[in-house]
């Protein structure tokens, strides 16, 4: 998702729960105006019940990314709650709750103020009874731990015992938010509140519902996507053991069972022939040279400056390299799963969705029913990574358990899911560097080919430009005088979706190679070259001196080793990695060590953020060395963790993360960790081996020695 | 169908199942067991470890015939000692993110502490090299089983 400007205006209001209870409600009217770049528009609730416990409404998904416990933290710190006070409960999600989109690492930042905001307006309520209950000034009471002191005489009285009055009092419409200076609970390693059932197999994923009557669904899907059922034979699979029925299910064919086993075994039963559609014949050898033949247009304009790619022409040397990057799936441990139950007048749905308000929309639809007669739980999620941002799985769900009249559970299995991803863009790139006769550099292009994420979501969008696949390009932080960034839009038809930091995730790799190639060509080393050109840009500077120094840069290394750097700006956070490699004489890398310096602004968990470092390179690791999905006759050629790896743990090197914040607004943090890693490695092998990878992943051949 | 009895966490079970059915749909449809979490079917990624006579086995590759007759111990069913030394590490190395695969890297961890009580770095990648995290929490689960192995959990 690319970043979102949000405007907006919010508003307090106040209701009286059953039961002694203050609750608090932040609505937020006027979101941002378009869905695709992950506008928010929530509903966010806060109680405080007669028994002092604080419950906070969560309209975010459990990632891992650690929202269940973040968020509650924004609204303790204003509310001054005791931390053991604070539970939470998951959003059922309703259209009052606005947009629940979980993604462009948006969760904290979007919610930072209405949160905080809430909190305080509960706290002064809070207070205000104190003081009516007392008789006293209100200036001389404050809030503290759970209770409201009378300073002077140090009477105290809990929060439990002063919600019936606060909740009497009208909301202060612009309550006084705490300065970040006295935060006391913000900027903690509190534990997080999912961790134990996450340890003892009570944690409830979306597999793990269960419903009375529920049947479990394997959807038979044509490989090639667009592809359909033309005709099927359901009698094999009816004879298999516990299938109870065969339906139509959009595109595909579904086999209903009484457990899983049994619809996975009547699905392999069944007799479908397909029509493979339009893509029939796509390959990726074919991908790759109809985008190597489009690099020879000129694209849609992503940036310019001074003279642009015209000011090659008067440089002393250019130098100039095409880099490549696949499609990638998102590979959640959790396979792709959704479960519903239809009745008469009601729709009920069990998602681990990223976006509940989404699954609302497509339950609705697929259930022919208003939204206010749809009910949707958001599960933990296992693994979501952009995946989860599409919302196929709760139509088919949806779908089934209406024409079954039982609730069904549908289950894809690790190869469904591997082959029915909405994959990260495959992209090629041209790019050029001029530099003067003293090594440095006067002009910068970069031409992006690829397809367009929004193109394919957003039919109105199709054949402008797509802000998600320029993003980390058009937005390169170094002083080049002259710099063009251009975007032709191929898209070969494979469908594509959004994956942990976008188009970062491609560019990122893409431009902080190059800079090292440029460095080089000057005969600049990488770090002394980003410095100087990042002169203006403090905080890109700031993370990229802490690591270097952190990792040691320049320190000798044996022979076969190499540091490699890399920085990047995204989702309103900063991050450099320096990464150190040893690459085999076969070619085999092994990535020792990754020194990440981060600056998210304000640190709202510095165990979260780090955690999310380590994921982040995990997640970085895989793709770089590992990730590709290929297209033979239309259809993905991988179908599990055999032939699309993910890092394993003996794989994964150590990671010292240290926080820089700035103080600035607060950044987001669950996908800013994962453009540098792949670059960082490259660069390092480059190091390690004089050898420069410019096609992702990292193939063994292309490093060996010799 | 034949009526087959599984000893699941101490328990007797009477499932009327086939045969053939991997361990891991009857623990989670039949029985209700859902903390073993399916993840792949092919034995790839260690989601559904449970442990068979004390083992640490792969429930997707494993079917009900085959474990008939053998003791089964699921993530519910840990023995209170190992469960509670190894819970108390993962939870002061704050392991899980989105917590899936967390089932079969604390049986897979278990049944490592059971054979080797102070494992090196090298016997844990052994044991878990078989267990995926795509949330890439491996450097906290090697903390966590060096933690658990000298019997802290602070």
């Amino acid at each position: 998702m690319t970043t979102p400007r949000i405007t907006r205006r919010e508003f307090l209001e106040t209701t009286a729960l059953a039961g002694a209870g203050l609750a608090i409600g932040v609505r937020l009217a006027d979101a941002a105006p378009a869905r695709a770049t992950a506008a928010l528009q929530a509903d966010v609730w806060l109680r405080v019940g007669a028994d002092g416990l604080v419950t906070v409404t969560v309209a975010r998904s459990e990632l891992g990314q650690g929202v269940r416990t973040a968020l509650p933290m924004l609204v303790a710190e204003e509310l001054e709650a005791d931390w053991k006070d604070v539970r939470i409960e998951p959003a059922i999600a309703a259209a009052k709750y606005g947009d629940m989109t979980t993604g462009g690492s948006m969760s904290i930042r979007s919610l930072w103020t209405p949160l905080r905001r809430a909190g305080a307006a509960a706290r002064a309520m809070l207070v205000g009874a104190a003081a009516q209950s007392w008789g006293v000034e209100r200036a001389t009471c404050r809030a503290e731990s759970g209770t409201v002191v009378h300073v002077p005489s140090g009477r105290r009285l809990a929060y439990g015992a002063l919600v019936a009055r606060a909740a009497q009092l009208p909301v202060p419409e612009d309550p006084p938010l705490k300065d970040p200076k006295t935060f006391r609970l913000l900027g903690t390693r509190v534990a997080r509140l999912d961790v134990p059932a996450k340890l003892d197999g009570s944690a409830v994923f979306g597999l793990d519902v269960r419903l009375p009557g529920m049947l479990f669904a394997s959807v038979a899907r044509c490989p090639v996507p667009g592809g359909k059922a033309a005709d099927f034979d359901p009698a094999p699979a009816l004879a298999v053991p516990g299938v109870r029925r065969v339906d139509r299910c959009g595109s595909g064919v579904a086999v209903l069972a009484e457990n899983t086993w049994a619809a996975f075994k009547g699905r392999e039963a069944l007799k479908v022939s397909w029509d493979e559609g339009a893509l029939a014949t796509l390959d990726s050898g074919a991908i790759r040279r109809a985008f190597e033949e489009k690099a020879k247009q000129v694209g849609l304009p992503a940036r310019k400056e001074g003279q642009g790619a015209a000011a090659l022409a008067g440089c002393a040397r250019t130098i100039e390299a095409v880099y490549e990057v696949p499609y990638l799936a998102h590979a959640a441990l959790e396979p792709v799963n959704c479960t519903a139950r239809v009745t008469a007048d009601a729709c009920e749905v069990w998602a681990p969705t990223q976006s509940a308000s989404d699954a609302l929309e497509w339950a609705a639809r697929t259930a022919e029913m208003k939204p206010e007669a749809v009910t949707v739980h958001t599960t933990l999620v296992g693994g979501g990574f952009g995946r989860r941002l599409m919302q196929d799985y709760v139509a088919q769900a949806v779908m089934l358990a209406k024409a079954a009249g039982v609730p069904v559970q549908v289950v894809w299995t690790r190869e469904d899911d591997t082959r029915h991803d909405f994959y990260r863009p495959a992209t090629y790139n041209l790019l050029r560097a001029g530099l003067d006769a003293n090594g440095s550099p006067v002009a910068w292009t970069h031409r992006i080919v690829g397809p367009s994420i929004l193109g394919q979501l957003v039919p109105e969008m199709r054949g402008g430009l797509d802000r998600s696949s320029v993003m980390g390009a058009a937005d390169l932080p170094y002083a080049i005088p002259n710099l063009e960034v251009d975007w032709v839009l191929h898209d070969p038809g494979v469908p594509v979706g959004w994956w942990r930091s976008v188009g970062s995730s491609q560019n990122a790799f893409v431009t902080e190679c190059f800079v090292d190639e440029v460095a080089a060509a000057g005969g600049h080393d990488p770090l002394a070259f980003r410095r100087a050109l990042l002169r203006d840009q403090p905080r890109h500077l700031a993370v990229l001196n802490l690591a270097a120094e952190k990792a040691g840069w320049g320190a000798p290394l044996p022979p076969r080793r190499g540091r490699g750097l890399a920085v990047h700006g995204s989702f309103g956070s900063f991050v450099a990695m320096v990464a150190e490699v040893a690459v085999a004489d076969d070619g085999a890398v092994k990535v020792e060590r990754v020194v990440c310096a981060v600056d998210c602004g304000m640190v709202v968990h510095p165990g979260l953020v780090e955690a999310q470092m380590e994921s982040a390179v995990a997640f970085g690791l895989s793709a770089a060395l590992h990730g590709e999905i290929t297209i033979e006759q239309g259809a993905v050629v991988q179908s599990g963790f055999d032939d699309y790896p993910v890092l394993r743990l003996d794989e994964m090197p150590a990671v010292e993360v240290h926080l820089a914040p700035s103080g600035d607004a607060v950044g987001g943090i669950g996908e800013p960790g994962v453009p540098p890693v792949a670059p960082a490695v490259v660069n390092a092998i480059a190091a390690a081996t004089g050898k420069r990878v410019r096609r992702l992943p990292v193939r063994a051949e292309e490093v060996r020695k010799g | 169908m034949a009526s087959i009895t599984l000893t699941v966490n101490g328990r007797a079970r009477a499932l009327d199942v086939d045969p053939a059915m991997p361990l891991l749909w009857a623990l989670r449809d039949t029985l209700g067991l859902t903390g073993t979490k399916f993840g792949c079917g092919m034995g790839q990624c260690g989601a559904c470890t449970v442990h068979l006579d004390g083992e640490a086995v792969r429930s997707c590759s494993t079917t009900v015939a085959e474990a008939a007759g053998r003791t089964i111990t699921t993530i519910e069913g840990l023995a209170p000692a190992v469960g509670a030394k190894l819970r108390g590490a993962w939870l002061a190395e704050q392991v899980p993110q989105c917590g899936y695969c967390q089932s079969g890297q604390i049986m897979s961890a278990a049944a490592l502490l059971a054979k080797q009580p102070a494992p090196l770095d090298a016997d844990i990648e052994r044991a878990l090299s078989g267990n995926l995290c795509r949330c890439g929490t491996y450097p906290r689960i090697r903390a966590a089983i060096q933690r658990a192995a000298k019997g802290g959990a602070r």
